[in-house]
């Protein structure tokens, strides 16, 4: 790939640039490449690692540690479902069985057609609202189990 | 710029006329029981005040605390009003903030660092998410309350990913503060610089832990160090440290306005001032709730939170999250503070308060905390890495009714190894739920053993 030419790399280093390519910044520098990617690929971190001057074993590290990073594409859409305590009492195992079910994917995967990723967090603090599960960074709370899939439909409609 | 106590008056006058002439609506739902049996110190701006308006703040009061301390008090001072108010952290540990902070004092640097842990890591909790979101300038007079009386002139928030609303919240409010010259340098002409910087979060419940937490703002895994050195001789790359959680920093500014002697009047003897707790679960009223010290469990799940969802029956009540346990029916008589909850088998942690009802079984509740831990066990030490998976397959048989006795005893004594020999707090407190339950709810435990086989 032609990293000179992308401009998503102009962005990144703009944003390393920022953070005075600090190798303590790195967990900065991984949040604002995710967001300018969708995820983390592995050219995306050799990259980071070359102008951070860490070890490209270092970088990898740190963003498997996280739950927050991934190192897969999402899909054109992404529905994330709570599994927090309060979400947990309500239910919200049972919402995500019939997530998986209806499209064919675990927790962690996208759709072949890339329409749909499915994620699981550990807690949005939107536990009043519980079950709650994430439409597109739209919280939708108090789902219902018996049919939690209408609010998922209407976003990839 | 706004540089003496003076100009801050004028400014807060000037927006209280203002406000006067559109005055903001105050929801209806404010008069009902579930608030109105709330004492508000922490939360006393929360949802009246704009977030995103320094102005409205100072109206309110704001950085008045930061300076009186600056103006009027040295900063012995400021850490002799919080030694009196006796607050305790609000994270969960509930260490004496005034003897942190005076530790710190002692400490000969050129550098230390103020930080405050917005991580809230624990699942069902969202009391820092509020305040972070409905009242950021709070957060950060108390951060430069306390770096000016411990000698830090730098001040790091950390604050999770999954909450981009307080980020933007705070963001904004670093910026105002920064443009009024509330943070900066020489401020209020009394020789005193503090800055803050936001550091992001990226989804690991051990960074809660202070070490680990530290770990991941230098850029690395998040993975705790042995204590000794403390914080205080050795945090933040190396220079001593101040960490505070959100909750324990947005009292501070009403202790410094109302002195100690006032907050250590609220609550009990042991634990002064008041708590926020999220109630959620099987309950009817869902939500923030502050109350004093001392106020009973009972008052607050059925005075406040209206009890049980409608027809169901309560069953027991977890704090303290996956470190904490599950209290009974029989136990809702107990006063909150820090050393009740710990006789009890669980602890205030950082104050999530789960309702769980009748339909709910208790095996399964401790699984799902067990099962937590072993994801968000970083892996560094062998008992809580191999101890908190041993542990879930364990329980995974009780579900499943296909436990013996001996596993029954296996299970008690791997919860008491773990426990003991982990090297952070993770480890140390993730076989609580488990031992909380088999406190109360034995039986539970021993329906899961089958008794055909052996």
């Amino acid at each position: 790939m032609n990293i000179s030419a992308d401009d998503r790399y102009n962005t990144l280093e703009k944003s390393m640039k920022k953070l005075s390519y600090e190798k303590n910044a790195l967990i900065e520098v991984l949040h604002s490449a995710q967001e300018i990617f969708g995820y983390l690929g592995i050219d995306t971190l050799k990259y980071i690692a070359k102008r951070l001057k860490l070890p490209y074993s270092k970088v990898y590290g740190v963003v498997t540690f996280y739950n927050y990073f991934r190192l897969k594409p999402k899909g054109r859409h992404n529905v994330v479902v709570c599994l927090g305590t309060a979400c947990y009492i309500k239910g919200s195992e049972k919402i995500l069985e019939k997530i998986e079910k209806r499209f064919g994917i675990k927790a962690g995967e996208t759709t072949s057609d890339e329409a749909l990723s499915l994620l699981t967090a550990r807690c949005f603090g939107s536990c009043s609202l519980a079950p709650v599960i994430v439409c597109d960074e739209q919280i939708k709370g108090k789902v219902s189990l018996e049919n939690p899939l209408c609010d998922i439909e209407e976003m990839i409609k | 710029m706004i540089t003496s106590t003076a100009e801050l008056q004028e400014l807060a006058s000037k927006k209280r006329e203002d406000n006067e002439k559109n005055p903001r609506e105050i929801s209806p739902e404010r008069s009902t029981p579930f608030y109105t049996k709330q004492r508000r110190i922490v939360l006393e701006n929360e949802g009246l005040i704009d977030p995103d308006d320094i102005e409205d703040y100072i109206a309110h009061g704001g950085y008045m605390s930061l300076f009186k301390a600056l103006d009027e008090m040295s900063p012995k001072e400021v850490i002799e009003e919080v030694k009196i108010s006796a607050l305790r952290g609000r994270g969960g540990g509930g260490y004496p903030t005034g003897l942190k902070w005076e530790s710190v004092s002692k400490v000969q640097s050129l550098q230390k660092y103020i930080i405050c842990n917005g991580d809230e890591g624990d699942p069902g909790a969202f009391m820092d998410r509020a305040v972070m979101e409905s009242d950021p300038h709070r957060v950060l007079e108390g951060m430069a309350i306390a770096g000016y009386a411990c000698g830090a002139n730098k001040g790091y928030i950390y604050v999770r990913a999954e909450y981009p609303i307080a980020v933007e919240k705070l963001n904004r409010a670093i910026k105002q503060a920064t443009k009024l010259g509330i943070l900066g340098e020489n401020i209020a002409h009394s020789g005193f610089n503090f800055t803050v910087e936001i550091r992001l979060g990226a989804g690991a419940f051990v960074c809660g832990e202070a070490t680990a937490l530290i770990a991941s703002i230098e850029g690395n895994r998040g993975h705790p160090r042995q204590k000794p050195p403390h914080l205080s001789d050795h945090g933040l790359w190396g220079q001593p440290t101040v960490l505070n959680n959100v909750e324990t920093l947005a009292n501070i500014t009403p202790i410094i306005k109302n002195g100690g002697a006032w907050f250590k009047a609220i609550g009990t003897e042991s634990s002064s001032g008041t708590k926020v707790f999220a109630l959620t679960g099987h309950i009817k009223n869902t939500g923030l709730v502050e109350v004093p010290m001392g106020t009973t469990l009972r008052e607050l799940i059925f005075d406040i939170g209206g009890g049980a969802t409608e027809g169901r029956k309560f069953k027991a009540i977890q704090s303290g999250g996956p470190s904490g346990g599950c209290i009974p029916e029989h136990l809702l008589d107990l006063q909150i503070d820090y050393e009740s909850l710990k006789s009890a088998g669980s602890i205030m942690g950082s104050g999530g308060l789960i309702v769980i009802d009748d339909s709910s079984n208790m095996v399964e509740i401790a699984r799902f905390f067990m099962d937590f831990c072993r994801s968000e066990s970083c892996g560094k030490c062998t008992p809580c890495r191999v101890g908190t998976t041993e542990l879930t397959l364990l329980l995974d048989k009780f579900i499943k009714k296909e436990a013996t006795k001996k596993d029954f005893e296996l299970l008690k004594e791997m919860c008491n190894m773990v426990k003991s020999t982990s090297l952070c707090g993770l480890g140390q407190t993730a076989p609580n739920p488990v031992l909380s339950t088999i406190r109360y709810f034995e039986d539970e435990y021993l329906a899961g053993i089958d008794t055909k086989c052996h």
